[in-house]
C-alpha cells in the first residue's frame, strides 16, 4: 500500500521553501555580507546629526519640543476646515436660501469654541 | 578528451583591484556647491554631458550617502570647519574633488577672508583648474579620479582618512583648551601650519 498525502504537501513544502530562502537572503545580505564588505569606522563627528555642517542644536530628532506647536496645530486644522467649508456654500447659497441660516449657525458654533480658546489663552504664543 | 587549459577559463587578480574597480565605477558624488562652478555642475549632471556614464548617476545632497565630495566654488575661512564637517560625515572610503582655482588655490580671491585652497583643511584628490571650469573639465577631473582609484591600496586609503580624523581629534581639543569658536580655531590650525612651512592641517 503506497502512503498516500495530503494533496496540500506541495503547497505547505513551498511556504517553507520561500520562507527559508527570504531568510536566507535577509540574513546574508543584512548580517553576513556587510560584516565582509562595509568599511566600519565610526567616529564622533559621523554620528552626530548632519546640519549642513554647522553643529548640531538639538541632539537628533528625538528631542522636545514645546506643546504649543500642538495647540496651534489643533486651532488651525479646526479654522481650516471652516474655511474649507465657506468656499461651496459661497458658490451656491443664492439657489438655496435656507443654507444661510444653516452656515450662520455652524459659524455660531465655530465662534463659541474661538472665543473659547481666546479666553483660554490658547492664541497668546508668549505666556 | 582534451585536456582543459585552466588560463583560457580563470582569471586571478588582487583583492585590492577587483575592489577598486568596484568603487571607481559606483561613486556617489555629494556637490558642496558655494559659486558659479556649481552652475557648471549642474550642466554636467543634465543629459547633454551626462556624468551618469561613469558610473556617478545618484547625486546625494547627504554627507551619508555620498563618497565623492565636489567642492564647487570658494571657500571662505568661516566655512572651513564646515566643510571639515561634513568630509567628516560622508560614508567611507571617501574622495574629494576640489573643481575650480577657488577651492584649488583661492583663485583670483586673495584676501583675508578665502580660504587658499581647501586642501590646507580636508585631503584633496584631484584638483580641475578653471574659473569656472567647463563640464568637460570636470568629467576629466572624475575619470583622473577614477584612474587615481585604479591605483590606490586600500589600507592607504583608510590611514589617509584616519589622519583626517586624528586632525579634527586634535581640532575638538584646541578648541575646547582655548575656548575658541569653530571657525577661529580652523584658522588658528591652518595659520600654525603655516608658521611651520606646511599648508595642510590633516
Amino acid at each position: 500500500m503506497t502512503p498516500t498525502f495530503s494533496p496540500f504537501l506541495p503547497i505547505m513544502l513551498l511556504f517553507l521553501i520561500a520562507l527559508g530562502v527570504g531568510a536566507a537572503i535577509l540574513v546574508v545580505s543584512g548580517k553576513i555580507l556587510p560584516g565582509l564588505l562595509k568599511p566600519d569606522n565610526p567616529q564622533r563627528a559621523k554620528l552626530t546629526p548632519y546640519e549642513c555642517g554647522a553643529p548640531p542644536l538639538q541632539e537628533g530628532a528625538r528631542h522636545r519640543y514645546s506643546v504649543k506647536f500642538y495647540l496651534v496645530a489643533m486651532l488651525f486644522i479646526l479654522f481650516d476646515v471652516e474655511a474649507a467649508f465657506l468656499l461651496p456654500w459661497a458658490v451656491q447659497y443664492k439657489t438655496h436660501l435656507w443654507t444661510f441660516w444653516a452656515m450662520l449657525s455652524f459659524l455660531a458654533t465655530l465662534l463659541v469654541g474661538y472665543i473659547y480658546a481666546w479666553g483660554k489663552g490658547a492664541l497668546d504664543w508668549e505666556r | 578528451m582534451a585536456g582543459i587549459n585552466l588560463d583560457d577559463s580563470v582569471m586571478t587578480t588582487r583583492l585590492d583591484s577587483v575592489v577598486n574597480w568596484a568603487r571607481k565605477n559606483s561613486l556617489w558624488p555629494l556637490p558642496f556647491g558655494t559659486a558659479c562652478c556649481a552652475i557648471e555642475f549642474m550642466s554636467m549632471m543634465a543629459s547633454r554631458y551626462d556624468f551618469s556614464r561613469f558610473g556617478a548617476e545618484a547625486l546625494r545632497f547627504s554627507p551619508r550617502q555620498s563618497d565623492m565630495l565636489l567642492v564647487l566654488g570658494t571657500v571662505t575661512n568661516k566655512q572651513a570647519p564646515v566643510l571639515r564637517q561634513i568630509y567628516a560625515q560622508m560614508a567611507e572610503p571617501k574622495w574629494v574633488v576640489a573643481v575650480g582655482v577657488c577651492a584649488s588655490s583661492g583663485g583670483m580671491y586673495r584676501t583675508y577672508a578665502t580660504l587658499q585652497g581647501i586642501d590646507r583643511v580636508v585631503p584633496v584628490d584631484v584638483y580641475v583648474p578653471g574659473c569656472p571650469p567647463r563640464p568637460e573639465g570636470m568629467i576629466f577631473g572624475v575619470m583622473e579620479l577614477q584612474k587615481k582609484i585604479t591605483r590606490e591600496s586600500l589600507s592607504a586609503r583608510k590611514e589617509h582618512v584616519e589622519r583626517f580624523y586624528q586632525s579634527l581629534a586634535r581640532q575638538e581639543e584646541l578648541q575646547k583648551a582655548k575656548g575658541l569658536s569653530q571657525y577661529q580655531v580652523v584658522r588658528e590650525m591652518v595659520l600654525e601650519a603655516g608658521a611651520q612651512g606646511g599648508q595642510q592641517i590633516w
